[in-house]
């Protein structure tokens, strides 16, 4: 009787501490360059070396800029950064992806597509959105840099343990659905804290009939529900998308992997803390209006109106309709937009490429549109150069950027000025998140292109 | 850092807005130092709160307002939601608070509060209410915070609650102790772990 959480979890258990948390083991912790040099400067302070360096992986991708990256950076403080993380994995033997190198991009899109992300594994790195690598079937959660630290130093970490919570989508989605569509979808129910002291499983038809790359968007979001993660138990289209992966095991190991992972699923009788159904034929394509994931809307929508709310919930709704320029009760449809952000560890995957090149292909950037579509690794670039989204994508005036989070939380130079507005792909529209100032508005990828071509918040179905 | 805590009695800063995100206490521009500079992080606190975009101090924000101040920060509901960046509890703790209260933290900023010897204390929707509307009514309120006994009191008001907080984290902050010292005596357990694992 237990959930698939459970199963991953108690195989991890190296002790539970008198009246404390669990001391839990970790295989795999993701460096990268923002969260983790204070870490390693508290190893050096305690004349520690990492415990089991072969574990973890670093990489750099929050800082680097998305042109010219086989020269030097030219932000001095980034450029110290990321030359910091190089230095500090060189220095404590660790795996080190750096910038130009063919497996440098995000983290969270670098780790299952090398095959570094495994089903049944614990995961961990200093950035919310490790929640991502939930979608392969493994316990993945975002820490601090002192928890950062605590794996280094024993490759455990002390933690209390979640409470347990399923999400079931039965159904097909419908035309123009994307997982992100699902995510905001699921946020704008649920709320910024929702799900917060959850670990999520996602279930049902709806979320069985998304690809690797969907699934991956869907658990990169759990975060914004306040999840400590979110899972999918693997099946065929895991074991698939493994394959051959160059971390992934081969051969005789394969077969013995694949028989664990085909037991990673929760069983019939498990018993969840929390029960959650939504029904895939009420999902539309989503955009957000407000400072944060949870304030969405169908497209075709108006803003909410502050009938009905507390004071303190009014004063917060007010202050963020008024930092986004908006009224309540008004509708989005055909509103100017400035910007267009396609990429990030949410949507800058193969698949968000090619949804953004079907509606393009054809058609012509507005020409009041400043558009980024910032592939999530070199491994994603190379694919769209193969299938051919490079040249319809610039035959309809896009250009194709290099890797890294970019615009997403604009430490680089992609920062979207005070004012304007920006349909994001990304994760986070609070205040000032895509440079100060900026006004965000997150959508799926195919929402992303529909404002992208006719330059305002157009329905993504009206083009399909 | 490691500053031992024990009992806090002292004023409040009352900032009374829900779903407060990480990168609202600390914007991700500042996040480039490769160092822990609590005082770099506490100087930017809240920075595009407390700023206007020129630079100026925006004295409509409460941390400018002398009125008020105190080591308690109490905020709405879903306080520090978002990017997991433990330079916001950098950022708290380099400011000069020692305890933060709301009604819902997020669950890894809370992690981040309790590993920076910053207390974030859960008290009911009640309790938060009460509590801002004694702040307003006399910005001298004194909050008393015993982590020994588990209990917080509005002075004004002479009401308590108690909140919780596991007895392991409380041994922790009361003999500023960290998790890595613990985990670091505990390898032996993690080798045999290693080796029985299937």
């Amino acid at each position: 009787m237990n959930t698939l959480f459970d199963k991953i979890w108690d195989a991890h258990v190296v002790q539970t501490v008198e009246d404390g948390p669990v001391q839990l083991y970790i295989d795999r912790l993701y460096c990268h360059e923002v969260t983790s040099p204070q870490a390693f400067a508290g190893m050096r302070a305690r004349g520690l070396k990492c415990f089991r360096p072969e574990r973890i992986y670093c990489m750099p991708d929050h800082n680097t800029p998305t042109h010219d990256q086989d020269k030097p950076i030219e932000d001095p403080v980034s450029k110290a950064q990321v030359d910091a993380l190089a230095k500090n994995a060189a220095d404590f033997g660790l795996a080190h992806f750096g910038m130009m190198d063919k497996r440098n991009g995000i983290i969270h899109v670098v780790g299952p597509e090398r095959g570094l992300t495994l089903p049944g594994m614990t995961i961990v790195c200093g950035d919310s959105h490790t929640s991502t690598h939930g979608a392969m079937g493994a316990v993945a959660f975002g820490i601090g840099t002192s928890e950062v630290e605590m794996v280094m130093a024993s490759q455990c970490i002390l933690q209390s343990r979640p409470k347990t919570m399923r999400i079931t989508i039965d159904g097909k989605l419908g035309k123009g659905v994307t997982a992100k569509d699902v995510a905001l979808y699921m946020m704008s129910k649920m709320t910024t804290s929702g799900a917060t002291g959850y670990f999520v499983e996602y279930a049902g038809e709806a979320i069985r009939s998304l690809t690797m790359e969907g699934r991956l968007t869907l658990c990169n979001l759990s975060i914004e529900m306040g999840a400590r993660g979110g899972m999918i138990a693997p099946d065929e289209v895991t074991f698939e998308y493994i394959k051959g992966r160059e971390y992934a095991p081969k051969g005789e190991e394969w077969d013995k992997a694949l028989a664990y992972w085909k037991t990673l699923k929760s069983d019939d009788d498990a018993v969840f803390d929390k029960e959650v159904r939504y029904d895939a034929a009420d999902i539309q394509p989503m955009i957000t209006y407000g400072t944060n994931p949870g304030m969405g809307m169908a497209i075709t929508d108006c803003i909410p109106t502050v009938e009905g709310m507390s004071e303190v919930e009014k004063t917060s709704f007010e202050k963020s309709l008024n930092y986004m320029g908006f009224e309540p009760g008004e509708p989005l449809l055909g509103k100017k937009v400035d910007y267009v952000f396609l990429g990030a560890c949410t949507n800058g995957r193969i698949e968000d490429f090619r949804a953004f090149a079907s509606i393009a292909k054809g058609r012509k950037k507005a020409g009041n549109i400043t558009a980024w579509l910032v592939p999530g690794s070199w491994m994603v670039d190379a694919q769209i150069r193969q299938e051919g989204l490079d040249k319809i994508l610039e035959e309809a005036g896009f250009e194709i950027r290099q890797p890294g989070c970019s615009a997403c939380l604009a430490m680089n130079d992609d920062k979207i000025p005070a004012g304007k507005y920006a349909v994001s792909t990304s994760n986070r529209n609070f205040e000032g998140r895509q440079g100060p100032g900026s006004r965000t508005l997150l959508a799926g990828p195919l929402t992303a292109a529909a404002a992208a071509v006719t330059g305002v918040i157009t329905d993504p179905r009206t083009l399909m | 850092m490691k500053q031992k805590f024990d009992i806090i009695a002292s004023t409040c800063v009352p900032l009374p807005l829900e779903n407060v995100d990480t990168d609202q206490i600390i914007p991700a521009r500042f996040l480039k130092a490769t160092t822990r500079e609590e005082k770099f992080f506490g100087d930017n606190l809240f920075r595009d709160w407390r700023y206007n975009p020129d630079g100026s101090l925006n004295k409509d924000f409460v941390l400018n307002d002398p009125t008020y101040g105190g080591q308690i920060l109490v905020a709405g509901k879903n306080f520090g939601s978002g990017s997991s960046r433990e330079h916001a509890a950098w950022a708290i703790a380099g400011y000069g608070f020692r305890v933060v209260v709301s009604s819902f933290f997020a669950d890894i900023h809370k992690n981040n509060e309790l590993n920076n010897f910053v207390l974030p204390v859960v008290v009911s929707e009640g309790f938060l209410k009460e509590l801002f509307d004694s702040i307003y009514a006399d910005p001298k309120t004194e909050v008393v915070v015993n982590l020994p006994a588990q209990t917080i009191t509005n002075k004004a008001t002479g009401k308590s609650e108690t909140f919780e907080i596991n007895a392991y984290k409380k041994h922790c902050l009361m003999n500023g102790l960290d998790d890595i010292d613990f985990l670091v005596e505990n390898k032996d357990k993690i080798e045999n772990f290693e080796r029985t694992r299937s």
